[in-house]
């Protein structure tokens, strides 16, 4: 019997767009009714994935939930299904959208209508990402998740935000042409756009390098690792709080997820070739923009660069190719879509009363607002990578598969817990200690309720997942089990041909 | 019972953090207080339990993380350390809650302060029943978390922030090689259990790693790295800055933090790896090296420091420095002894301290007081207890500990033991001289602290009489507002002196036969390891007899050069200050380690990262990239009215354009 819910989850947006379309904006009412659906949209949608949480079975490592129907062609179909990799990225974009669209309850005040819409196909098109099993499906979702991130940047951003969105724009174009060429490539080949035949398939040696390659350029930018993330800090900084949180928790990990559904498991003599190469960028990365990080005199720049060094964590964990690693990057992504979509509603926060992002306009906060330095000093301390919250296990997990894989590797990335420390706690002594004496914050208040509701389940999740991790780690367990095997013995032949040939 | 010794902190931390507010401070105050003390009796029962009876156990709480052949669990490992380490950890957290209850009774952010001894007493109870080394790991960067926390607990002041983030960050360097080591030690052994990684030991002991670059004795390098993490918690030398700074934190923190437990936990950690540094003597003699160059430098800081916390600072520094040369020469038993008995007469001097800083309104400078012994009779004889203590004066606690420490300098075949010896017989004198010090400064002579608060003194003939020591204070809200006659401390406060006392003077008489002497094997039952060719505790009863009785000798010297400079001739310490004004102004300056590491670290760090941001992102990257290209579509795109969509059609019209493509090339391509 064939399930619908991932289709399911692909619609209940849409319909909730449909409806946000179809009313009025231009009365308080309306405006009123419009936040009201789209959370409902969005809530209902978590409800709905929970139950498909609920159907998915963790130990099995194959797709499951798969749905088949025609699209295109008999070899371009609709094809959905999610696996160990899938499913919590799906379960991450439906939990975290709600409270973006609670995030955005005050602070959007112009064009409610198409904001909200934007945010809800959005929505469906980064579940379809995680949950395409055909590879032109998920190109179409991968690039037009694009449109409405765009949209959010370019219409509701900052001051700079035409630059910033044109950046976003041609870092983006760049990649998924190669990556498109690649696809081309790859049904030439192939013969086919399936992404289960295509894992079972076996690309020419030679052939793998070049799709490697055109592979690694979209994620690259996407994820993003040094030296194509300069267009991160800028779309940070100048899109609304709640496209802060999309870019950071979900945006990013679009790249994670390319490299562990595509790069290793289907070309996995080139990405045991270009391991070393992916190192050497993400240990550059978690250094490099660590030190930038340092330097930053604007919040949420500096999470930002604080994003990219974690991300490093991940790419270096991904290509140790052993479970700690791979496992360790998959729950860093996890970790981080929370913690980092956390600090920037923190960011939010403070944003919303103030105005301004300037680290050195605030000072001292604490003794106005004692609940939000909780909340901050928690979601510090888990960007830090403190034992006993969620950014303790992934950073551990990786280093210690890297630390496997190459000594020098884990001894240049363990740097990257000082300088995390260094910086993370400069910015919250900079915002949260010293004299409270400013006059332009005397005003300033404590955590709203609304705001309250939105941190509080965010602290929960971080120190449960960090105490008790097993939940998230058991979701790809199994997924992580097959995908070493599959890969060990594709590149055993590998090396059992190699070893004829001579 | 163990659950309870570990976890009702953190129900107190819990209740009085969450709740504080509503509860109220009285009852924060009271709950976190009862529920240590509670913690405190069951820790002692434990370790009679423990100590005198049955051995380890193990007690399973939860599994934390299982990822491919790695499994950690939250688990206890409770054997005679575990028990030592929770009766000091938690006798004295409970002690300095009751204690802060009368010290911290102005400020108005009580609820937290309570809030956060309980949940530092929680972290260092998982770090000290650790059952594998990632539990450790979350106790060790939880201490620091609290220790962070608490240091910067009046977060106003801009001092107190930089000191707390510089705590955190220094120990974060240590982590660096603590974590390094847990993955060293984990792929050898193939587990981050102590249970399974100890039987493994012997048969890896001989083999080699490839560690960046180098092949190295697998266990020296495994020791060497996580010997690094024990010198950041330890503040011992090159790592030990942070510890002077952090006395910006109230007072019963730095007694329950930075002397008793936290600062004790490297030393710990050696012991409980004790099997790992056994089977290597590099390792063994880096921390005896490392230790016995801490005793010496900290003690000659501590002879010119004018702070009264930073003086017992650099002295907790220093008898770190002791520890560490002990667990080097293979006499951990002698090693936890000091930390046992240390932990005494440390916290009592910081308390003690904060009872004279409390009796002088925030008054830290000894040169400003001076004469307080007829003002505060009970808190003057607290801390002459814990100085004769420090001081190792026959039949106290320190007397026993110290004296088998340097004897075991002398006798241990460590690398490096007459270096350790040498040092250590100096530091003895410097440790008894400083200490008298500060006691002649502080209590004896003319008092100066009539003269030093010349701000704000009004004559309003405030009489009290010396001993009203009762907690009946009018003038409780009025610190630093005029009211200089210094007073003595309430009784919340004086009873943890007292209870410190006595163990200051008896526990080192009660215990050694435990720790370091006949009842050794019974105590510990194989929970510290000595390897085969260890023979230090034979060795250490046939040391010649003036090795013996040079401690006790240094002692005196100590005293009687501190007695003429202070009390009799008080003149001479400037006329030598000034005679050796290079010398005195290096000790002043901490050796200049503050001014070293700002330039080799602090600036090229700064530098670099505005240099990458600017030059490297800015200029290369996307002067290259981005901003080159789009340099020149803008100059196209300025005519278009509406830019952001504009651009939207143009990325929509990409894509299309490439599915488009796609799809055609498949209709045609794809048909064969």
């Amino acid at each position: 019997m064939m399930s619908h819910l991932l289709t399911g989850l692909l619609v209940l947006p849409l319909a909730g767009a449909l409806f946000v379309l179809i009313t009025r904006d231009d009365t308080e009412a309306g405006q009123k009714n419009i936040r009201w659906i789209s959370l409902l949209a969005t809530v209902a949608t978590f409800l709905l994935s929970l139950v498909a949480w609920g159907r998915f079975d963790i130990a099995n490592p194959a797709f499951q939930l798969v749905e088949d129907g025609s699209w295109l062609s008999e070899t371009i179909r609709f094809k959905l299904g999610v696996d160990g990799f899938s499913m919590p990225f799906v379960m991450l974009t439906t939990f975290l959208m709600p409270f973006c669209i609670v995030a955005s309850w005050v602070s959007v005040e112009k064009r409610i209508k198409e904001y909200f819409i934007a945010f809800l196909v959005l929505e469906t098109l980064m579940i379809g990402v995680f949950a395409s099993l055909d590879l032109v499906l998920f190109y179409v979702f991968f690039e037009a998740g694009l449109i409405p991130m765009f949209l959010i940047i370019g219409i509701w951003g900052g001051k700079r935000r035409i630059y910033a969105s044109f950046k976003f724009f041609l870092y983006t174009l760049l990649g998924s042409l190669l990556m498109l060429v690649a696809i081309m490539a790859m049904y030439w080949d192939a013969g086919t756009t399936d992404i289960p035949t295509l894992l079972a398939h076996k690309f020419p040696h030679g052939m793998q390098y070049w799709l490697w390659l055109a592979f690694f350029a979209s994620f690259a930018v996407k994820m993003p690792m040094w030296p194509v993330h300069t267009w991160l800090p800028d779309a940070h900084v100048e899109a609304p709080t709640a496209g802060s949180v999309i870019l950071a928790a979900i945006l990013l990990k679009m790249g994670g997820y390319g490299f562990i559904r595509f790069s290793i498991p289907m070309f996995p003599d080139a990405s045991l070739y270009f391991a070393p190469f992916v190192f050497a960028l993400s240990v550059i990365a978690i250094v490099y923009t660590s030190l930038v990080a340092l330097m930053q005199e604007d919040m949420k720049k500096l999470i930002a660069y604080s994003s990219v060094a974690h991300m490093g964590f991940v790419t270096m964990g991904l290509f140790t190719l052993t479970p700690q690693g791979i496992q360790g990057a998959m729950f860093q992504m996890v970790s981080h879509g929370i913690v980092s979509g956390a600090l920037f509603l923190c960011v939010g926060v403070v944003y919303d009363r103030m105005h301004t992002r300037d680290i050195a306009a605030y000072g001292g906060l604490t003794d106005r607002m004692p609940r939000y330095a909780v909340a901050f000093m928690v979601f510090t301390m888990a960007n830090v990578g403190l034992p006993g919250t969620s950014g303790f296990v992934g950073e551990f997990l990786t280093l210690l598969g890297a630390f496997r894989a190459n000594t020098w590797v884990a001894f240049i990335a363990t740097t990257g817990v000082i300088l995390s420390a260094c910086y993370a706690l400069w910015l919250f002594a900079r915002v949260m200690f010293g004299p409270f004496e400013k006059p332009s914050l005397k005003g300033m208040l404590d955590l709203s309720p609304r705001e309250l509701g939105l941190l509080v389940p965010l602290i929960l999740l971080t120190i449960y997942y960090g105490v008790h991790p097993a939940p998230v780690l058991d979701a790809f367990a199994a997924s992580t089990d097959s995908l070493l095997k599959t890969t060990q013995a594709a590149l055993g032949a590998a090396a059992k041909t190699a070893a004829l040939a001579h | 019972m163990y659950q309870a010794i570990v976890f009702l902190p953190l129900v107190g931390f819990l209740i009085a953090g969450l709740f504080g507010r509503i509860i109220g401070a009285r009852a924060s105050e009271i709950v976190t207080t009862a529920f240590l003390m509670a913690a405190a009796l069951l820790s002692w029962v434990a370790f009679f339990q423990v100590g005198l009876g049955h051995g380890e156990t193990r007690v399973q709480v939860a599994q934390w993380m299982v990822s491919g052949d790695l499994k950690v669990d939250w688990a206890f490992r409770v054997d005679t350390l575990t028990v030592v380490m929770l009766v000091v950890v938690n006798s004295v957290s409970s002690l300095v809650h009751l204690y802060s209850i009368g010290y911290m009774h102005e400020d108005p952010h009580r609820p937290r302060f309570f809030a956060y001894l309980s949940l530092f007493t929680f972290a260092m109870l998982m770090l000290v029943t650790a059952d594998n080394l990632v539990q450790m790991f979350f106790g060790w960067e939880g201490v620091g978390l609290a220790s962070y926390l608490l240091i910067g607990f009046w977060y106003n002041k801009p001092s107190a922030v930089a000191a707390a983030m510089k705590a955190f960050i220094v120990n974060r360097v240590g982590d660096f090689g603590f974590a390094l080591g847990i993955f060293l030690v984990f792929v050898l052994t193939g587990s981050v259990a102590f249970s399974e990684i100890f039987p493994k030991v012997e048969e890896i002991a001989k083999g080699t790693f490839h560690f960046i670059g180098y092949d190295w004795n697998a266990m020296t390098i495994a020791c060497l790295l996580l010997f690094m993490g024990a010198m950041g918690k330890s503040a011992q030398f090159l790592l030990h800055t942070w510890l002077p700074d952090a006395m910006e934190g109230p007072t019963p923190v730095s007694a329950l933090i930075h002397a008793a437990t936290m600062v004790t936990a490297g030393v710990f950690m050696v012991a409980r790896l004790s099997p790992l540094f056994e089977t290597s003597p590099v390792a063994m003699s880096a921390v005896l090296f490392v230790g016995a160059t801490t005793a010496f430098f900290a003690g000659t800081i501590g002879l010119v420091q004018n702070d009264i916390k930073r003086v017992i600072a650099y002295s907790t520094c220093s008898q770190l420095g002791y520890m560490f040369v002990a667990l080097g020469a293979g006499a951990y038993g002698a090693g936890i002894f000091h930390l046992f008995t240390h932990a005494f007469f440390k916290a009592l001097l910081f308390l003690g301290a904060g009872s004279v800083i409390h009796a002088m309104h925030h008054e830290q400078d000894i040169r400003h007081m001076g004469g307080l012994a007829r003002k505060i009779p009970f808190t003057t004889a607290m801390f002459a207890v814990g100085t004769l203590a420090l001081t190792g004066f026959p039949l106290t606690a320190g007397y026993f500990s110290k004296d088998a420490i340097i004897e075991s300098s002398y006798a241990t075949h460590t690398y490096g033991n007459a270096y350790a010896f040498i040092l250590l017989s100096i530091t003895a004198g410097l440790t008894s001289f400083y200490s008298w010090r500060l006691f002649f400064l502080t209590f004896m002579g003319q008092p100066r602290w009539d003269t030093a608060h010349g701000h704000d003194a009004h004559a309003s003939g405030h009489v009290e009489s010396e001993d009203d020591s009762h907690g009946s204070h009018a003038h409780a809200g009025d610190h630093g507002h005029g009211h200089h006659e210094p007073h003595e401390s309430p009784l919340s406060m004086l009873i943890p002196l007292g209870v410190l006392g006595v163990g200051a003077l008896f526990a080192g008489l009660a215990f050694e036969s435990f720790f370091f002497g006949h009842a050794y094997e019974e105590f510990w039952k194989g929970a510290v390891h000595t390897g085969p060719d260890n023979h230090i505790l034979h060795a250490i009863h046939e040391v010649p007899g003036w090795v013996k009785y040079s401690p006790t000798v240094e002692m005196i010297i100590g005293f009687v050069v501190a007695y003429i400079f202070y009390v009799q001739k008080p003149y001479l310490p400037r006329q030598l200050a000034e005679s050796q004004p290079t010398l005195y102004r290096f000790l002043l300056n901490k050796w200049y380690f503050d001014e070293l590491y700002d330039v080799i670290f602090v600036r090229p760090a700064k530098w670099l990262g505005r240099f990458l941001w600017k030059k490297g992102d800015g200029l290369v990257i996307d002067g290259m990239g981005p901003d080159g290209v789009s340099a020149r579509v803008v100059d196209v795109t300025n005519a278009v009215v509406r830019l952001q969509t504009g651009y939207v059609y143009h990325y929509a019209f990409a894509m299309l354009i490439g599915v488009a493509a796609l799809i055609t090339w498949y209709m045609f391509g794809g048909a064969h």
